[in-house]
Formats: C-alpha cells, structure tokens, sequence
C-alpha cells in the first residue's frame, strides 16, 4: 500500500530525514516510536504533503501512485488521514458542516453522491458515541474551545466518519488521560480490517499496549535504527533510547 | 426558496448553481463579475456638468413642486462651499463632478398603467439580473422597486400593500402622491449640509424609493429596491426614505450592480429612516457593484453613501445589516441615533476588499436617550491588494443614562498584499454607560489550509468555509435566504484570492 524509499527530507535547508525506508501493508499497524526532534512528524507531514517540507531524495509511492506528485487534497481524497497532534480551530464552521464537507468531497471524489444533512446526522450520532463525544460538539465550531482531550476525540470521529484506508494517528495519546486514552484506541481497534492500516507515531508505549501494533520501528535522528514486534517497545520503555544510539 | 429569488435577484445564477455544488467555484472561474452586461435602451440623458440649470432640468423633468426645487438649490450652493472630505484611508483620483451626468432614464411613454407597457427590453435586464417584475411570477413575498439609473422603473405588489396602508412607490411618485409627509421628513434625520455628498445627493437626486407603514402595521411582506446603474459617464443618486409609525414593523432589502466599464462611476446615496414609538425598522443591503478590472483597478464604482436613521420614539429599533462585496471604494456609515428611551441601534457589517478594492466603513452610533443601547459587529475581509478600514464612532451623550454599547470589530486578511485598518472612537459624556470593544485580527491561517486540504477539502472551498465561519454573525442577522445568497457571493468574489 505505502511504500517508502530512502526518504531524505529537511526544513529550512535542515535535514530532518536521513533515508527512510518502511513499507506498509493493508491491515498492518505499525508504529514509529522515537524522542522529540527525531523526525516523526515531519515524516508524517511528507506523507500528507505539508508545503514547508521539502522532499530531497527518495521516492514515496501509494497502491503504485507517486504520492509525492500528489497534491494535499488528493492525497486525502485517495485514502490518506492525519489525526493531527494539534488540531487547530475554525472559528463560526460547524463542526457536523466540516465534516460533512469532507465526506461529500470524498464520496464527489468517488463518484457516488453527496449524503444529504439528515442522513448524515443519522451516520454521525452514531459515530460521535464510539468516540465518547457528546452531541452538542457535532453543533459546535471545529475545535474551538476544545479541551486537548476533545480534540483528539473529535480527530478520531472524523476518522471513524471518512474512513480511510490509512491512517496516521501523529501523538494521539499524548496529554489524555487513561479513560480517554482506553476509548481511542478501542475506536482505533474497532476500526481496523484487513485493508486498513494504521501509522502511529508516539513517545510512549502506553497507547501500544492498547493497540497492538504488528511493527515498531524506532527512529533517531532521521533514520530507523532498529525495527521489531511491541516487545520492543518494552525493551524501549525499560531502556530508554539511548541503548540505540551509537 | 423563491423569496431569495426576487429579493436577492442579483445572485439569481448561484442559486441554480447550487444544484450543483461544484459548479459554484467553476462557473466563477470562468466569469469575473456577472452582472457586467449593459442594455441597449433609448435613453434620455442631459449632457455631463453640474449647475443651477440642471438642477432645474431635473426638478422640472420630475414636475416637482416649488419648495422641492429650492430645496434642492440650497441644498446645492451649500454643496459648493464644502470641501471633499479627506480624512478616510481611500486612495482615489479627483473626481471630476463636471464630467458626470447627473440625469440618465429609459425613454418610455409618459404614465405607466402596467408592467405591460415598461419597455421590453427593460423588463430583460431585471429577469437576467434575476428579478422578475412581472406579478404573477412573483410567487413569493417580496414586493420590489426596481430604479433602473436615473429613475424608478416599476414597483410590484403594490395594491396588496395598500390593502395594508403600506406605501411603497418610488420617490418621484411620493413627492407627487404624498407631499406632506415627504416635505415633514426628507433631511430630517441627513440634512443637506451633513457632508459632502449628502449635500451633492440632496441637489441632483433623481429618484430612488419611499416606504410609509401606518401605525401598528406589520409590514406582510419584505420590501426590496433593486438599484442598478447602466448608462456611461452617468451618477446615480437616489435617496430613500423609510418612515415606520408608532408599533409597526418593516424589513427592507437593497440589492445593487452595474455593467463593467472602464471609467469609475459615482453612486452618491442618502438613506434616512425614521422610528417612531416601538416600531422596528430593519434594513439590509446586498451591494454589488462592479469592484472594477480585477488585475488592472481599471473602472468599477466608487460609493459614497449616507446611512442613518432615527430612533425617534422610545422602545424603537432600527437595524443594518450589510454586505458589501462590490464597488472599487466604499464609504459608507449608516448609523443610529438613539433618541427614545430605551431604544436600540444595531449594525452588522462584512466588508470585503479583494483585489484593487478598498472599503472604509462602519457605523456611528449616538446615544441620546435613556437605556439606550447599540450592538456594532463589524467583519471585514482583506484579500489581494484589498484595503479594508473599520471606521466607528459611539457617542454617549449626557443625559443617556445606562447607555450600553458592545463593539466587535475583526478583520481577516487573505495573502501578503492587502491591509486592515480600524478606528474606533469612543466619545462618552455620561459616567453610567457601559461600554465593550473587543478587536481582532488574524491571517487565514497554513495551519487551517492544510488541516481541510488533509480532510479533501480543496483550497478554494477551504477559503469560503473559513470565511463564512468568521461572516457568520452577521448573515445569521440577514434574513434567512438572503444568507444563502450572501455566502454564495462571498464565495465568487473571493475568486482566486488564494493562488
């Protein structure tokens, strides 16, 4: 589905990736642990096609497309969803409108046709008690006024709503407590299947202890040092990163 | 949603559009302003230049009475001893008052008795502006006067109206059919000598609309002028008078566009409403004009317009809300003086200046009378080399006990070219009001670009999305269709403001 080929990346001249390769089948999670600064986000943001990125060497392809050629909004409409690590807020959008937006962008994508307002809020009730989220958010403006915790709630139901066929979830769990913590990762494992897949990117290996990740891969500085089952995110969590180092 | 179709006729084409989503931002991709087109009409039309004689000219064409016309003339040698006022951020080229027409109308027989007899080719120019004139396929409750440059070309519904004891008519018609009530009002709330082009209005005004609602009348239906300027080298001066009688209420909506052409045109309006007693007057504007050339500023309308009205009667009302979307300048402040107890001024405004467009406009709330209040919500939208400017003044006055005011004023700006401005002035002479302003400024955001872009919301719907969430107070004061429309608007003039 998502493979990646020596990717060398930087930011203002700053290289950040120093030659990633990973692969990502359908139905795989695998996650990609690493300290601040290691180059996880701005791997996440390669993939997604954040302008103030730029790509140096490498290729990225997706289900044989050159995803580096694709634009933000076509990347998204193949099948490509960030839950961000900080959301950030429309002020007067409605969140239900924003979302129904994107859902009709994407079934306009896919030929079918556009869900009209009552279906859609029959669909979205639904999706908005998986996430532990109270109805009255649905009317509220996106993200405005959000605690961190909703937000990352609200990342996951728009998730659960457009159903992607990957998924990078950029520090979900970090600032949740356990209970909010326990209700995404369930949402994330009810959703998985055997053409889905998941890219989480995390500190910790508390949120993999939920989820059951098939790889993790450990990155410093801009490259994947070492990759394994969650027993290695045990190790990491007993060890530190440093061990890894040279 | 037929309402929207008659009153907000000028959006007529994003309405069918709507059908089909997608094809909003397509069909404004491939036209830069719609209503740009002219009509080829007979026209009479006296030659460019401004004197006593063609004051007289008019006021004779018009047949008016004698006091009207030496109003006028007063009105006019004031006018030559004021100064252009300067003090507003707007970057313009003199204006040459010598070389505008200051009269232009469609030759037609003298009297009308019917729609029947308004000229065809008349008639055509509103059904593609989307206003159809024609009663019976007028479905919905909107009654409209439709001023075609210089004069007032029919108005609809009006027998049902007078059922009620509305008038409704054009202002020439009003001058002849309702003397006494004109001569009581007209300067009353804008006199000759408020400003500049007060004074110029109120010498060379050609027509423009009159509403009358009777004591404890609810008006049954919106009412609607529709202002379109299509003759060249022609100014367009009408003057509208809104007078609301003790417990009655009215909304009323203006709509206004103009064909494309090269050489700036002036549209220099007055706009007076009158509250008595617990009557509530709301008053709505859609403004279109032609923005002028988008890549050269070549052309388009200049507008300098005086808006107020008078809280005359305690517990009255009087509400503006606009929009403004149109013209290369925009000077406009309808304002508010609260002279009722308890009475309450409103004015909600999105402003939008992309392009070579620039807006100086706000609002001036005065408070006279006791538990006054007054709401100013003010958006304004600044996107290519678009100047935008917040201007408004709220003024508490002696004996306005417990006078209250809350100003909000945001802007947002779209790109790295363009500017906003914001002058508040505050001017409080009682220690018991209370006063709020809250201000704010922000960039559409990357961060908000991308996080639609990543939910596969292309740039372009991403932009309107973002803009209509920060408009959305203010549509959500317009009545109800009418907010579709003006987002549908927005959306079109921020054509391509995003690369």
């Amino acid at each position: 589905m998502l493979i990646i080929k020596n990717i060398h990346a930087s930011v203002d001249g700053k290289e950040i990736l120093k030659g990633i390769n990973l692969s990502i089948k359908p139905g795989e999670l695998h996650a990609i642990m690493g300290r601040n600064g290691s180059g996880k986000s701005t791997l996440a943001n390669i993939i997604t096609g954040r302008d103030n990125f730029l790509v140096t060497k490498g290729s990225i392809t997706y289900n044989g497309n050159n995803l580096l050629e694709m634009s933000i909004e076509d990347r998204a409409l193949a099948g490509i969803f960030m839950s961000f690590q900080y959301p950030v807020s429309i002020p007067g959008v409605n969140n239900a409108y924003f979302l129904r937006a994107a859902l009709n962008a994407k079934l306009k994508h896919q030929g079918k046709s556009e869900i009209n307002a009552s279906d859609f809020m029959r669909l979205i009730r639904e999706k908005v008690k998986l996430v532990n989220l109270d109805e009255s958010y649905l009317s509220r403006a996106v993200n405005d006024g959000f605690s961190g915790g909703e937000k990352k709630r609200n990342e996951i139901l728009q998730m659960l709503t457009l159903e992607p066929e990957l998924s990078i979830l950029d520090e979900t769990d970090s600032g949740l407590d356990i209970d909010a913590l326990k209700t995404i990762a369930e949402g994330v494992n009810n959703f998985r299947t055997e053409t889905r897949s998941f890219l989480a990117i995390t500190h910790y290996q508390r949120l993999l202890e939920y989820m059951h990740p098939d790889y993790i891969h450990v990155l410093i500085d801009g490259k994947i040092v070492k990759s394994g089952d969650i027993s290695l995110a045990n190790q990491l969590e007993e060890k530190g990163y440093s061990w890894l180092e040279k | 949603m037929p309402n929207a179709l008659a009153v907000a006729g000028l959006l007529f084409q994003y309405r069918a559009n709507m059908k089909n989503n997608q094809s909003i931002i397509d069909s404004a991709i491939s036209q830069e302003y719609e209503y740009g087109f002219t009509t080829d009409i007979d026209q009479e039309k006296i030659p460019p230049g401004l004197n006593e004689d063609v004051i007289k000219i008019i006021s004779s064409k018009k047949q008016e009475p004698e006091w009207l016309l030496d109003w006028r003339l007063k009105a006019y040698k004031q006018w030559l001893k004021m100064d252009e006022p300067d003090w507003s951020k707007l970057n313009y080229d003199d204006i040459d008052f010598q070389a505008i027409s200051y009269y232009a109308a469609p030759k037609q027989k003298e009297k009308l008795k019917s729609l029947d007899e308004v000229d065809p080719e008349l008639l055509e120019t509103y059904n593609k502006l989307g206003i159809p004139l024609e009663e019976q396929k007028l479905l919905s409750n909107v009654a409209v006067d439709a001023v075609f440059d210089s004069v007032s070309v029919t108005t609809t519904f009006k027998e049902e109206l007078e059922k009620h004891g509305v008038i409704f008519c054009s202002f020439s018609e009003a001058v002849q059919k309702h003397p006494d009530i004109i001569k009581k009002y007209l300067g009353s709330v804008v006199p000759t000598t408020d400003n500049y082009f007060a004074a110029l209005n109120s010498a060379v005004f050609s027509d423009g609309s009159f509403v009358y609602i009777p004591k404890n009348v609810r008006c049954p239906m919106e009412l609607s002028t529709y202002f379109r300027i299509n003759a060249a080298k022609t100014g367009q001066f009408e003057r509208t008078l809104i007078v609301a009688e003790e417990g009655s209420h009215v909304s009323y909506l203006e709509g206004c566009t103009a064909p494309m052409r090269d050489e700036n045109q002036l549209h220099a309006a007055v706009v007076e409403l009158v509250a008595h007693k617990n009557a509530e007057i709301k008053y709505s504007t859609v403004q279109n004009w032609y923005p002028g050339n988008p890549k050269t500023g070549k052309g388009g309308i200049y507008n300098f317009v005086t808006k107020r009205g008078t809280c005359l009667g305690d517990n009255s009302k009087i509400s503006w809300t606009q929009v403004e979307t149109g013209s290369a300048l925009t000077w406009k402040y309808p304002s508010c003086i609260l002279k009722g107890n308890n009475s309450i001024g409103e004015f909600y405004s999105v402003a939008l200046s992309n392009n070579f467009q620039q807006a100086d406009t706000g609002t001036k709330m005065i408070h006279l009378g006791k538990n006054t209040k007054s709401t100013i919500i003010s958006k304004g939208i600044s996107a290519g080399k678009g100047q935008n400017t917040y201007r408004g003044g709220v003024k508490i006055m002696k004996n306005a006990d417990n006078a209250r005011n809350f100003s909000q004023c945001d802007s947002i700006l779209i790109g790295e070219n363009c500017g906003a401005h914001t002058f508040p002035y505050i001017d409080v002479r009682n220690p018991s009001a209370q006063m709020e302003h809250e201000a704010s400024t922000s960039k559409i955001g990357e961060d908000q670009l991308f996080y639609c872009n990543q939910r596969g919301i292309s740039t372009e719907d991403a932009v309107s999305l973002i803009v209509n969430g920060f408009c959305k107070d203010v549509f959500n004061e317009l009545p109800m269709e009418f907010a579709v429309e003006a987002q549908k608007l927005m959306e079109v003039s921020l054509e391509g403001a995003v690369g």
